[in-house]
Parts: structure tokens; sequence; C-alpha cells
């Protein structure tokens, strides 16, 4: 029997329960519009006034699920020091690597500037308005990435270098990911339950509205915006070390 | 109408394993498991909706009962960083693949070298 009617032969019976698995699934779910989540409702009617946060999902994600954010974050962070040991002997950029990754178009490079300080403006706004209006750490904190990765576009291996070097980013990741811990276990030094808002709610629609949550909010910015960087430094190597030389032996 | 937001998610789901199944890639592979798992954004956020409701963010509004669920919405986000991890090393692991027996089909990938 060929290798594709083995395929099959393992795929159909698996996918057979598959479709029997989702159509029940789907004759069980509400129409669509009719959802009545109770505890949904609550949040959105509760979340203002107990936690001065006119943005329920990102009170959601750092009061009343922080501890499940916290595993989250810590996620992200077990999963780029797991891709930093596997690819760690897969050899680094030499010097020549780099020179031959060059950008040399002058309007390319204005745009490039241009379009970073853009990206990484947005990536701080909704970082810092996360408590008020869309946005929030995760969000933001991408959005901060990937201007600087509009630097490696525009510019070359030897411009992201020198903005994102691992003696930069490492202890920057850490301190993002351990500056949430310590705003819980402080809420527990403190006699409180651990993530409990220390700092009260602050005021509505201001920066500081929710407390100790912006604070928590900056933290995963920090954390998600520097693990980032430190995944495409790592995968950009690998790409400067393959591509690259092939190139330049042509 | 009713199931359609429901369909779209569960037919996204099935591009996905499809995908999948007749991948000869590895780098494909990751993606198809991306698009896989982009159906449950759409799930979760087809699930939450109600409708006339706005989004569950109320800046400048005082009626606050008339929210969409901003539960599955903090969901999906947890969804997304997960997705990110998982691509990570899933590509992490390729290139590790490649290095090892310069070839990312899985099919040709047989034996282990200790």
């Amino acid at each position: 029997m060929s290798r594709r009617a083995v395929r099959g032969l393992i795929a159909l019976p698996a996918l057979g329960a598959l479709g029997a698995l989702l159509a029940w699934g789907a004759s069980g779910l509400a129409p669509f519009g009719h959802f009545h989540g109770f505890y949904g409702q609550l949040l959105n009617a509760i979340a203002l006034p107990q936690r001065h946060t006119t943005n329920t999902v990102t009170a959601i994600v750092f009061d009343y699920r922080g501890v499940d954010t916290m595993g989250e974050e810590l996620i992200l962070f077990a999963a780029v020091v797991g891709v930093v040991l596997l690819l760690r002997d897969t050899g680094k950029p030499t010097p020549q690597d780099v020179a031959r990754d060059r950008v040399g178009s002058d309007a390319l490079h204005v745009f490039g500037v241009l379009g970073a300080a853009a990206a990484i403006l947005v990536g701080v706004w909704l970082a810092a308005f996360g408590l008020v209006t869309p946005g929030g750490g995760f969000q933001g904190g991408v959005a901060i990435a990937s201007g600087v990765v509009v630097l490696f576009l525009t510019a070359g291996f030897r411009s992201w270098r020198h903005v994102a070097t691992e003696k930069a980013l490492d202890p920057l990741e850490g301190a993002g990911a351990s500056a949430y811990v310590a705003l819980g276990l402080a809420a527990l030094v403190s006699g409180a339950p651990f993530l409990h808002n220390l700092l009260g709610p602050g005021q509505t629609g201001t920066l500081f509205s929710g407390g100790s949550l912006s604070l928590l909010n900056w933290a995963v910015a920090l954390e998600v915006a520097a693990a980032n960087l430190v995944l495409y430094t790592e995968f950009i190597e690998q790409y400067v070390v393959a591509l690259v030389r092939d190139r330049g032996d042509e | 109408m009713h199931f359609l937001a429901y369909g779209v998610a569960v037919w996204i789901f099935c591009v996905g394993i499809y995908g999948a199944i007749v991948s000869r890639n590895l780098i494909h592979l990751a993606l198809c498991l991306s698009v896989t798992q982009s159906a449950t954004y759409v799930l979760l956020l087809a699930i939450g909706y109600r409708n006339h409701a706005t989004a569950p963010i109320f800046k400048g509004f005082e009626n606050r009962t008339k929210g969409v669920d901003p539960v599955v919405q903090s969901l999906a986000l947890t969804d997304i960083v997960v997705s990110v991890t998982v691509i990570a090393l899933i590509l992490a692991l390729a290139l590790d693949a490649h290095k090892d027996a310069d070839t990312v089909d899985p099919d040709e990938l047989v034996g282990m070298h200790g």
C-alpha cells in the first residue's frame, strides 16, 4: 500500500469523528447574536464602577483573570527561551555576512525611519491607553516590536543589530516578566490577595485609571515587545547566515 | 443566516486541517496550524456577539447593559499569544531539522540520530 493510501486510511476515521464532534458542538450553540453569558454581562456592568476602567476586556485580562495572564506571559517567556536554546548552535552572522546585508536606497531609509517611528508611536499609544480605549499591553508590545522590524526591512541587519542587541533585550524581557510577578507578590506581602490592586482604582478615563492595573499593563507591554524582538533577532540571524551567504556565493 | 459565522469558523478549521494532512513541508505545516487556530478566534468572537450591542469599551457611553461579551474577547487574546509561541517553537524546530537532515519534508525526516 502506498504511503498516500495509508495516510488516507488514518485520516478518514479521524476526520469523520472530528466532523461529528463539530456538528454536535455547533448544534448546541446559541443562535448567532443571542448569546446570554451571565458572567460577561456582569463584568460589563461592574468593571467601570469597580475598577474605573472603560475597556472591560483589558480589565478582565489584568484584573478579573490576572493570574491567567501571568501564566500567559510566562508561556511567552518560556517559548522565547526555548527558541533561543534550539537555535543556539546554528551559527551566528559573521562581520562579512552583516556587511553583505545592506540596503542602498535612500528613499527606503527615509521611509523606514518614518514608518518605524509611526509604528512605535502607535504601539506606545495602544499600550498607554489600554485600560481606556481599545488596546492593551499585548497589542502595544507587538506593534512596538513591528516598528523595530521596519528598521531591519529598510536599513538592513547592521542597523537592526544596533537597536536589538541581546544585551539590551534579555534584561528588558526578564524585567517585564518579573515586574508582573513582583506586583502580584507585593500585594501578597501587604496582606492582600495575590495581584490585588494596591493603588486604588485611579481616575476614570486617564492614563492611571485602574491603579496598579496600568503598571501590570506596562509590564506586559515591555515583556511582549522584548520577547518578540528576541524571536525576530533569532530568526533574522538565521536568514542573514543562510540566505545572505548564498547570495554572496553567486 | 443564524449559523453563518459558526460555519465560517468550521470552514477555516477544516481548510487548516486539510492543509496539515497533505503538507510536505514543515513550514507549510506551521502555517496550516496557524490557519486552523484562527478558526478559534472567529468562533470565540462569534459566540460572544449580541445583536445591536456595542464593543465592551465604554469610553463616552453611559449605558453599559448592551455590550458584546468581553470574556470571550480576552480569551481570544490568550489564544493569539499561545498561537505565537507555538508557531515560534515549530519554526525553530523546523530550522533545527533542516540543519540536521537538510530537508523540511516530514516524510524524509525518518529515523533518529542519537
